[in-house]
Order: structure tokens, then C-alpha cells, then sequence
């Protein structure tokens, strides 16, 4: 039991920054625009987030600064992209090269630690809330304990992920934002004709996606290591995407997604070093690989055919 | 005096070289069906394209309901009370039809309230208009009669009054042209007014109360279509006396060339594509598929090509199945080296590489043929030789072998294939719209090859969604409905009406 929980305890630490980046994917995607430069983003939200809460002590203003650095990033692949109908995947990967370049440099100048920032001190981090009630539940069998092990006791932007899941999802299917989204994706030409300009859905789609991978960024740096680390997120973001496209661009099932994939990554730290029965110790390099051999083997054979939004990576040309 | 929907006035649009619309004007009286008529590239969809915001005119105004407007986009029609039903529907496939008609007018950041007074509002429609649309049918299920009706359900959610119609007939049977008519009518008595697009004489004298008629971007006679008929329309439309009946003397055809029995087609959703076809094509005869388009005859002549592997069934070819046969080749390569020759129906996808230059269009399929490669480099001179050829015989114009493809009309094109096709001699020739988006001119020249073809004594498959077309080319005609061959007529029995009750799939 208790090693149940703290295993799943651990897959929701890694799955919050893959399901805020799977949703900003998936606002990018169902609008029509690829979207590769999540890891780019997430990177540079990283990067932002641990300098200024370094420099101002506050969590909260390293977060709008990596929102704000994720957010001009996806402003960037929107102009190139939307407005003068770029390459959507050209645009992402400058997008991945460059955030993966300038991090550094501007680490190295501004800090002179390898192009790392500095240790966050206690105040500048977010901190593990523990939830009312937690310790008094914790001898409670089962449900308390999964309330105080595994609900209690996680950072803020674990909490503001959980309700933003279900937010996204009812903007996507239930709002009139959401049914233009999901127009502009498949068949923009018939947005068009509607009266609804395109353009600006897939700005609106990107700064959305920006504002999540910024979150996921801040995740990353101010709260789960305490400084920026270059290519920290060391292919989140494509994870994250894997984990999209394994959902079929649905905001819930790619939440599954990400999920799976977390306790792939939990289970991976969980058996370093362990002694098998029968096989003995796997070498740690084998069982690094799990998350990604899971990802190749679930796209490639148990999603099916994953139909993707219809005029996915196609710029809008008004035409007739 | 009568009012007018729509005045236009002297209005000119010009893309590049192309001057699309010259000075047309025209009135369109309210509560009427007026017509605009003209050929492929007349100017017809450029002048609506105009009022309905996509474009701007060059020159000359425009007026709705007699007040002076600018209309710089679609939603500016949409306010003056402007629809459209476009030629390719502008629908959302994953969309329920009630989705597709609120997108862009859902009345509030929330869909639920909008979509239930949609709802209501729709079903009003329906029964005004007798539409029988389901709300909330997925769009991509529809048929294509079906999703037309969403397409005018959405324009009159939006409150038009005046409805443009772009070549509405062109997907649908006879049968449901006529239900279309029927809505259009009950539009019209409702005080809407209708405006037709189409290449179609019959429907101008079926439904309309004016006609415009265009030729070269000009309006060249705006006419009351009671004191018109059929004759003087298509010559005022063409400019000429044209006749697109074609000379053929009777031949009695030879043997069987091509014979096939039991073909069938069932895709990876397990629809039946093609449901046990059996017929014959001999020699020295044209035989002509019929049906409106989507109805397996695309799929019919992939499997005839080679392109597309049947799910069951013989092909059999001078006697001996095809599919039997084993080659390392792809089958594509080996029906054309036993003489199949196939033009498909969308030539700029599967005919023509449209950057190549016309020398290299003409051997595509053709590049293992000895005189013109040698151990796998081409003869460049006996490539330019024997397009040129081509050029000479085939009337292409401009006459410049090594111009891009893609450059060329749609008419000239389709002889650069049809000249290649040719050139090998084949014993079978397939071909599918033979004459989609070419030009009159190059239409007769195009039938009176075919006739020489069969007159040759060769087997000619043809598929084309023109009647009129089938009709004059073929011997034997072919109707095809949900896959299955539902009736066979000789050409000279045939008429459009019989043939268009077996494409609705009534058998014989």
C-alpha cells in the first residue's frame, strides 16, 4: 500500500508539467497549427521562471514571467505561421533550437553558473501544500490515506492543473470558443465563410498554449528542482505530444495519456537499483528507456488510427 | 414597378492577364429566380464571388434593396442579407448539422442557449421549406443532396434573403435536383430571392423567371426566360452554333476485350465500393458508365488500372484474368504494357506531374519504353521529338515542349494525356471526365478522337457525370448506383429521364 501510494503519488508530479504542455498542444492543434515547439517553450518558461523568482523572491512573478517568455514564443510561431503562412514545423523546431540556445547564454551571463540559475531559496519556491485535515486522516484506512498521501501534499500548479483539466475541456465542447476552435482546425474554409476569422482563433489557440507551457515550465524550475537546468526538460514536451496524439487531440484521453506515461517514468526511478526476482538488477540504462519504448509501442499499435484535425499544418489561404 | 434584390452596375475585375468580369451589369428583381448562365471560365462565379465579399471589383457599384454598398467581406453579405450555398459545401465534416449552422452566429460565449434556439429555429425552417434535415445528423454521414439542404439551412438561419446558388445540380441525380427545385420554388414564394449559377440549359427553362447570360466575363443578354428557349440561350452562351452531337456511324463491334465478372470492392470500413459488377467492352465499341459522381465508377476504373487491388472477382482481359497473372512489376505498369491505357478522371492528381515540363508529362508510365531511355537515361532529343509530335497531332497550344504543365488550360492538359494514352496503341482505353474543365473547342476535338479510336476498333471504357456527354459518345451506357451496375440502355434508346431514374439506384 504505502508503496502504491508514493509510486502514485510520484506519477502525478511528473504528469502535471506533460498534461499542462498535452493541452497547450492540444489548443495549438485543434486549431490547425502543429505544434513541436512545446519543448521549446516549456524550456524557455524554465529558464524565465527560476531568474525571476532568483531575482524578485516571488514564486508568483517567476511564473508570470515564464508564462509571459512561453507566451512571446507562441506569439512568434503565430506570426510566422498564421499570418505569413510559414512552415508550421520549421517554426517549431526554430522555435526548440532556439529556446535550447539562448537559455544557457543567458544564464552563463546573467549568473555565471554553467548556464544554470542559482538554487532557489525557500521563498522563492512554491512549496507542497498540505491540505486541511491531512495529518488528522492519515491513520484513516484507505480513503484517508489516499486523501493525505496522495491528494494532499503537492505544489499549487498541481492543483491548478486539476481544475483546469476539466475547464479546458469544457471550453473545447462547450463553448463558443471551443466550437470555432475545433471549425478552424478541420475546415477553416468553412469558418471562413461563417464569419469567423481564422487568424485570429489560431492567435487566441497559441496564446492559450503559451500561457499553459509557461506553467509547465515554472513547474519544472520553481518548484520541482528549485533552479533552471539546461534542457531541463529533456523531451517533455515531444512526450507530451506522443501523449496528444495518443488521445486523439481529446483533451481527457490525452490526460490519460500523459498519466500513463508519468507512471511509466515513476516506475522507472521506483526499480533503479532494485534486485528481481529471477533477473536480478536491470541495468539502469535499460529502464530509463521504459517511458519511451512505451511511447513508440502505444502509438504505433494499440491507439488505432488516430485521426488528426483535418487541415492540421495546412496555412490558411483564403482561396475559392 | 418592380423592386430590385440586387442591382450591379458596370462592375470590371481583372486577376493578372485574366480580365474575369468586363463592365457587367444586371438587375435581379425581388421574389425571383434569376439564372446566370454561361461555360466554364465565363466570369459566372467571379461576379458572385464579388457580391458576396470575397473580392473586390475593380470598378462599378453595386446595390442591395437599391441602396449604394461596399461589401468588403463575407460577413458584410451576410448583414445586407447575402447567402451562399458554394459549388464545394463549406461544411464541418465532425460537426452535427445543428453544429455547422451556429458556428460563426452562436449568440453568446456559451453554445447551450444559442444551440437550443437554433434548434427551434431550425426545425421551423424544416417545415417551412420541407428540408427534412435531422439536427443532429453528423455532416460527414450525409448524403451530398442532404448536406446541400444544411448549406441552405445555414444561410437562411443567418437571415438571407438573397441566396446564391453555385452550380447546385452538379452533384446531385436528376431526382433530387428536382427536390432541390422544389425548395428553390418554395423559397421564391416565401419572397426570397434566388440566384442560380449553372452551365445547364434545362434548369434555366425549368425554374428561372430572368436569365443573365455570360460569355468571356461580359454580360452578352439579360433576358425574361419566357420569351427564350433552349436554342437561342446556348447560342448566346457560346457565341456560335454549336452542336455537341457527335458523328458516329454504326459499327458492329468485335470480340470481347475486356470482361469482367463478379468485381468487388469493399473498403477498410467495410462499405461495398463496387458490389459484383458483370460486363463486357468489345472491340469497336464505346461504352459509356453513367451515375452521379461517387457512386463506384472511380473506384471501377482504379481496379480496371490497376491501382487499386479488387476484393474479389476476374478481370478478364482478351480471355485471361488479370489478376492471375504474377509480375514483380506494380499491376498499374503491367495492365499498360498489355495495353490498357488509362486517363483518369482527375488528371491533375493522377495524369500529370503539373511542375514537369509537357516532355516529361509525355512518357510518364512510358519511361522503360527502349525508343526513348537506354540503360536508364532518357534520349532527351527523342523525348522533345515525340512530344512535339504530340503537339502537331493533338493541336496543344502553346506549342513549347518544355513549358510546365501546369501552365497549360485544363483543355490542353487533357490532350497531353490523351496524346500519351494513345501513342501506345493500346487495345483498351479507359478513361474517366474525359472533358472536365476543357474548353468547348477542345471538347469536340477530344469526342472526335474517341470516335477514331473505336472506329480503329478499339474497346473505349468511358466514366464522365456529363449525360449529355455519355450520350452522344457511347454505343452501349452503363448506369451505375451504390456500386452495382443498376441498368444497361443502348445509346439509341437512351434519354436523360430513364437514365436518371436508374442513377438514383431504381433498377431495371
Amino acid at each position: 500500500m504505502e508503496q502504491w501510494l508514493s509510486l502514485l503519488d510520484s506519477t502525478i508530479r511528473v504528469a502535471t508539467p506533460l498534461v499542462l504542455a498535452a493541452l497547450a498542444g492540444m489548443f495549438s492543434e485543434r486549431s490547425g497549427v502543429v505544434d513541436i515547439g512545446l519543448e521549446g517553450k516549456m524550456l524557455v518558461a524554465a529558464f524565465a521562471s527560476g531568474a525571476a523568482a532568483f531575482v524578485t523572491h516571488s514564486p508568483w512573478l517567476g511564473l508570470l514571467a515564464g508564462v509571459m517568455a512561453a507566451v512571446s514564443m507562441a506569439m512568434v510561431h503565430a506570426f510566422v505561421s498564421v499570418t505569413y503562412n510559414g512552415n508550421q514545423l520549421i517554426s517549431g523546431m526554430a522555435i526548440n533550437t532556439i529556446a535550447s540556445g539562448i537559455t544557457p547564454v543567458l544564464g552563463l551571463a546573467w549568473f555565471q553558473q554553467g548556464g544554470n540559475t542559482p538554487q532557489l531559496d525557500d521563498d522563492s519556491r512554491f512549496h507542497d501544500i498540505t491540505l486541511p485535515f491531512a495529518d488528522a486522516l492519515s491513520n484513516v484506512p484507505v480513503l484517508g490515506q489516499l486523501y493525505s498521501k496522495l491528494l494532499s501534499g503537492h505544489s499549487i500548479l498541481v492543483y491548478l492543473t486539476i481544475l483546469i483539466i476539466p475547464l479546458v475541456s469544457w471550453v473545447v465542447y462547450r463553448s463558443r470558443f471551443g466550437l470555432r476552435l475545433r471549425a478552424v482546425g478541420e475546415n477553416p474554409h468553412a469558418a471562413d465563410t461563417a464569419g469567423v476569422s481564422v487568424a485570429r482563433v489560431r492567435y487566441i489557440a497559441l496564446f492559450w498554449g503559451g500561457v499553459l507551457c509557461g506553467m509547465a515550465g515554472t513547474f519544472l524550475s520553481v518548484y520541482q528542482t528549485g533552479s533552471f537546468i539546461k534542457e531541463m526538460t529533456a523531451g517533455k514536451g515531444f512526450l507530451a505530444l506522443a501523449a496528444l496524439i495518443f488521445g486523439k487531440w481529446r483533451p481527457l484521453p490525452a490526460v490519460l495519456g500523459c498519466l500513463l506515461f508519468a507512471f511509466a517514468d515513476a516506475l522507472q526511478i521506483r526499480l533503479e537499483g532494485v534486485d528481481l526476482p529471477i533477473v536480478g538488477q536491470i541495468p539502469s540504462q535499460a529502464i530509463q528507456v521504459i517511458p519511451y519504448v512505451l511511447t513508440v509501442l502505444l502509438l504505433a499499435g494499440f491507439v488505432g488510427r488516430a485521426v488528426a484535425p483535418k487541415s492540421i499544418g495546412v496555412p490558411f489561404v483564403k482561396s475559392r | 414597378m418592380t423592386d430590385f434584390a440586387i442591382e450591379l452596375a458596370g462592375i470590371s475585375k481583372r486577376f493578372g492577364a485574366v480580365q474575369a468580369n468586363r463592365d457587367v451589369s444586371m438587375h435581379i428583381a425581388k421574389g425571383s429566380i434569376h439564372g446566370i448562365i454561361g461555360e466554364n471560365g465565363a466570369g459566372k462565379s467571379t461576379l458572385m464571388s464579388i457580391l458576396y465579399g470575397y473580392y473586390q471589383a475593380d470598378s462599378g457599384s453595386i446595390r442591395v434593396n437599391g441602396r449604394e454598398v461596399r461589401i468588403r467581406n463575407s460577413q458584410e453579405a451576410i448583414r445586407l442579407g447575402i447567402g451562399m450555398v458554394h459549388q464545394h459545401f463549406m461544411l464541418v465534416d465532425t460537426f452535427t448539422v445543428l453544429e455547422n449552422i451556429v458556428l460563426g452566429a452562436e449568440g453568446g460565449l456559451l453554445l447551450k442557449q444559442g444551440m437550443e434556439q437554433a434548434r427551434a429555429h431550425l426545425l421551423q425552417l424544416n417545415r417551412d421549406y420541407s428540408l427534412e434535415v435531422d439536427p443532429d445528423a453528423l455532416v460527414g454521414e450525409l448524403g451530398v443532396g442532404l448536406q446541400q439542404r444544411v448549406e441552405i439551412l445555414k444561410a437562411l438561419y443567418r437571415g438571407a434573403d438573397v441566396l446564391i446558388l453555385d452550380e447546385p445540380t452538379a452533384v446531385l441525380t436528376p431526382q433530387e435536383a428536382d427536390h432541390l427545385f422544389c425548395i428553390l420554388r418554395a423559397l421564391r414564394e416565401q419572397g426570397k430571392t434566388v440566384i442560380l449559377i449553372t452551365h445547364k440549359l434545362r434548369e434555366v427553362m425549368d425554374i428561372t423567371d430572368a436569365v443573365s447570360v455570360m460569355r468571356a466575363g461580359t454580360v452578352v443578354g439579360n433576358v425574361r426566360t419566357a420569351d427564350v428557349d433552349k436554342e437561342k440561350l446556348a447560342d448566346l452562351m457560346v457565341g456560335r452554333k454549336v452542336s455537341l452531337k457527335v458523328d458516329k456511324a454504326e459499327r458492329t463491334p468485335g470480340a470481347a476485350v475486356l470482361e469482367v465478372r463478379g468485381l468487388s470492392l469493399t473498403d477498410a470500413r467495410g462499405v461495398k465500393l463496387l458490389d459484383g459488377l458483370d460486363f463486357q467492352v468489345r472491340a469497336g465499341e464505346i461504352v459509356g458508365i453513367a451515375g452521379v459522381s461517387g457512386n463506384g465508377q472511380s473506384e471501377l476504373l482504379e481496379v480496371l488500372a490497376g491501382m487499386v487491388e479488387p476484393t474479389s472477382g476476374e478481370i478478364r482481359y482478351h480471355g485471361k484474368d488479370l489478376l492471375q497473372e504474377k509480375s514483380s512489376q506494380p499491376r498499374a505498369a503491367l495492365y499498360r504494357q498489355k495495353g490498357i491505357a488509362h486517363v483518369p478522371e482527375d488528371r491533375s492528381r493522377e495524369g500529370l506531374v503539373k511542375s514537369f515540363p509537357m516532355f516529361e508529362n509525355a512518357i510518364l508510365g512510358y519511361h522503360n519504353d527502349k525508343t526513348i531511355s537506354r540503360r536508364g537515361l532518357f534520349s532527351r532529343q527523342a523525348l522533345l521529338a515525340r512530344t512535339r509530335d504530340f503537339i502537331r497531332q493533338f493541336d496543344i497550344r502553346p506549342d513549347n515542349a518544355q513549358l510546365r504543365v501546369g501552365l497549360l488550360s485544363g483543355g490542353n492538359q487533357q490532350k497531353v494525356v490523351l496524346a500519351r494514352e494513345i501513342h501506345a496503341n493500346p487495345d483498351l482505353l479507359l478513361i474517366g471526365q474525359p472533358t472536365r474543365g476543357v474548353d468547348i473547342g477542345a471538347i469536340e476535338f477530344i469526342h472526335r478522337r474517341l470516335v477514331e479510336l473505336r472506329d480503329a476498333g478499339k474497346a473505349i471504357l468511358l466514366v464522365s457525370v456529363e449525360l449529355e456527354e455519355i450520350l452522344a459518345l457511347s454505343d452501349r451506357i452503363l448506369v451505375m448506383a451504390g456500386g452495382q451496375i443498376s441498368g444497361e440502355v443502348a445509346a439509341r434508346e437512351a434519354d436523360t429521364v430513364s437514365l436518371g431514374l436508374l442513377m438514383g439506384g431504381h433498377k431495371q
